[in-house]
């Protein structure tokens, strides 16, 4: 491969990475805020897919993408609450609600769906970071979403409230011991509640990017898992809100090499290539997860280390 | 606390799943009356399209026949205590394992081909689910997430052998691998129009059922499953029953995806994967992770995936609308197990807090 052709199939990486990893950015701080408070919500794929549909057709109707965006947090932190109500009843399984909302949120979704599959919403509109450059290929991937800097000064925000406020304490302390957060006077299932209507109201947020910027359109085949590959981006990011940022990129870019490649005319093995995002995903977890001691900053009350 | 263990009640407890039903069906009405349906009206559509005539029940057992085997894949980890959620995967690799075997054994006998297709699906739907449990006992990587994440690589897998390598040059606009001969593919039952596949569910549901109520390792499987630390230290060797449970629930989508391919389409394409691995998942839960109780809640499933195209047909609805009533039945499944073993003292459920109860619902049955 010349170095033109490496340079392109990098540049469009890079441009992939940006692009695609918005999502996976806004469900696995979601998810981390979720997990914190000690629970998981497997639900967010399905979440995720709601968001997206809800953000195309308030978009649609109202012509306002911003809209959009809100309808779509709206409709993930009724997700998120139908979960943490029912998961602080006795006996119920976060895990297994998990897996019935994901069946019931892309049920719902592709229902009200099918009227949005054809006509045209108007969609975000980025920011061309890249205006300076020459080169057409940094341009198309220098032009970012307002959402993913949104995701990334949340990121941030998050990792700074976690250790500082009092509010990010507290919700530390319900997910590491409930008992001492009982001992400490702290409404532990409310905020357990409060912290699965967050975690889904982002991760709407992060459907709302698919259909109102990438690939920009509504459909049923719009998200391949993504909610659930960021479940597990959480664990290989440590629960550590700016991790979840770098592994956000390398998700992206991961899902980018097969049409990075195809863009310089390499087609051969393009369906292996999207399974890419997956295996890597595999790979992570495989590689931080241990037998032996339960994980390095996971929260005490997780139901995943079992 | 006082979620003492309470004493059991096994008629109220198994009545539950019929409550869940029952309210799903209302939960489901009312949404139905919010969308501007008749709700009785839909209900009764989807009871027509289900098992309303001899054409209904044809369609729901041809559907029931492959949710049985996916039903089965994620009853049996579940004995082990593991939720594993990659059926459509391993029905998807079955499918391309049974395909890719056919081609080389174009022209052999039929019994011996099916023999083949049978073992080549079963083992590479095994192979991937039980590495999946591999991976949780050597390296504890959730295996929810991770039966997920290899089914998404399965389904890459097929799409990249039926577009690419195994593909035959005359599926032009719908990419396919060689398809059967007419005649080596599985025929219907006698007296029946539903193909062989209904019968092998059953019988692989009655094996599985008679394997763990009835051998000395059924009682191994429910020790490991009932608490796996005890059951090492009674010096029952744990990984290999997990991943063997894996490997065998496994097998038994993968042979879904043998008998979708050898029963139905004559060769393995897109058309294998509707879903019937994500079903099921909640098949599975219906069942209570029982084997024998797989089939009728694939035969109830199988009918409300049936009642689609009648309620699209005759009340223009759309063909979601059987995955609403999935989703909304799971939801309640799942919540309703909250009163479980305490139906009979509703009243001091007000006060909800975490119970200490093994995360995993499947845990607590441990009857067959």
């Amino acid at each position: 491969m010349h170095v033109d052709a490496i340079t392109a199939v990098l540049l469009a990486m890079l441009g992939g990475a940006i692009r695609v990893s918005t999502p996976f950015l806004f469900v696995s701080l979601g998810e981390t805020i979720t997990e914190k408070a000690g629970r998981i919500n497997l639900g967010l794929e399905g979440t995720l897919v709601m968001g997206a549909m809800s953000a195309y057709a308030a978009s649609l109707h109202s012509s306002q993408p911003w809209l959009g965006v809100l309808a779509a947090a709206g409709a993930g932190a009724v997700f998120g609450l139908l979960h943490g109500l029912l998961a602080s009843l006795r006996r119920v399984n976060d895990i297994a609600l998990g897996i019935a909302l994901m069946l019931l949120g892309t049920g719902l979704a592709f229902y009200w769906g099918k009227a949005y599959i054809q006509p045209q919403a108007p969609t975000l509109t980025a920011f061309h970071f890249g205006a300076w450059s020459d080169s057409p290929a940094l341009r198309s991937a220098l032009d970012i979403n307002p959402l993913f800097v949104a995701g990334l000064v949340l990121a941030f925000a998050l990792h700074w409230a976690f250790a500082n406020t009092r509010l990010g304490l507290t919700l530390r302390l319900v997910g590491d011991s409930e008992a001492a957060a009982r001992a400490a006077g702290a409404a532990v299932i409310p905020i357990r509640i409060a912290a699965t209507v967050f975690g889904g109201a982002l991760a709407g947020v992060g459907g709302a990017f698919l259909s109102l910027f990438y690939p920009g359109s509504w459909n049923e085949g719009l998200s391949n898992g993504q909610g659930i590959m960021a479940v597990a981006l959480v664990i290989f990011a440590r629960w550590q809100p700016r991790r979840c940022v770098l592994a956000a990129l390398m998700f992206g870019a991961a899902g980018a090499i097969g049409p990075a490649l195809q863009s310089v005319g390499i087609s051969s093995g393009y369906y292996l290539f999207n399974a890419a995002p997956y295996a890597l995903t595999l790979l992570l977890m495989t590689l931080t997860c241990s037998r032996d001691t339960s994980l390095k900053g996971a929260p005490g009350e997780l139901s995943l280390n079992r | 606390m006082s979620a003492a263990p309470a004493r059991p009640r096994p008629l109220i407890d198994a009545l539950l799943p019929l409550a869940a039903l029952a309210i799903a069906l209302m939960l489901f009405s009312l949404f139905v009356a919010l969308e501007g349906q008749a709700p009785l009206e839909v209900l009764e559509t989807i009871f027509a399209g289900a098992f309303g005539d001899a054409f209904g029940w044809q369609n729901t057992l041809l559907r029931a026949a492959p949710l049985i085997l996916t039903g089965l894949a994620v009853a049996l980890p579940a004995r082990a205590g593991l939720v594993i959620i990659g059926g459509e995967g391993a029905l998807a690799f079955g499918a391309l394992g049974a395909a890719a075997v056919a081609v080389p054994l174009a022209g052999s006998p039929n019994l011996l081909l099916w023999l083949a297709m049978a073992l080549a699906g079963m083992l590479a739907g095994g192979v991937l689910i039980g590495f999946a449990g591999a991976l949780r006992q050597w390296r504890g990587v959730n295996e929810t997430i991770s039966s997920l994440l290899l089914s998404y690589i399965a389904v890459a897998l097929m799409n990249h052998f039926v577009e690419g390598p195994l593909r035959d040059p005359a599926s032009l606009n719908k990419p396919s691998t060689y398809p059967l001969a007419p005649e080596a593919m599985l025929g219907a039952l006698p007296g029946l129009d539903v193909h062989v596949g209904l019968a092998v569910g059953v019988v692989c549901a009655l094996l599985a059922w008679v394997f763990l109520r009835f051998t000395v390792w059924g009682f191994a499987v429910r020790v490991v499953g009932g608490n796996p630390r005890a059951a090492a230290m009674a010096g029952l060797a744990v990984t290999p029953w997990v991943i063997g449970l894996c490997a065998a629930g496994g097998a038994m989508a993968g042979l879904a995806g043998m008998i979708e391919v050898a029963a139905v389409h004559g060769a393995c394409n897109a058309s294998v994967l509707v879903g019937y691995g994500h079903a099921g998942i909640l098949i599975a839960f219906i069942a209570r992770q029982n084997p024998l109780a797989v089939v009728p809640a694939a035969i109830l499933i199988g009918g409300i995936g049936a009642a689609g195209s009648l309620l699209q047909r005759r009340l223009d609805m759309p063909d979601a609308t059987v995955l609403v009533l999935q989703g909304i039945l799971f939801v309640v499944l799942i919540a309703i197990e909250t009163l479980r073993g305490h139906a009979w003292r509703l009243p001091q459920l007000a006060t909800p807090r975490r119970s200490p109860t093994p995360a995993l619902a499947a845990k607590t049955d441990v009857s067959v």
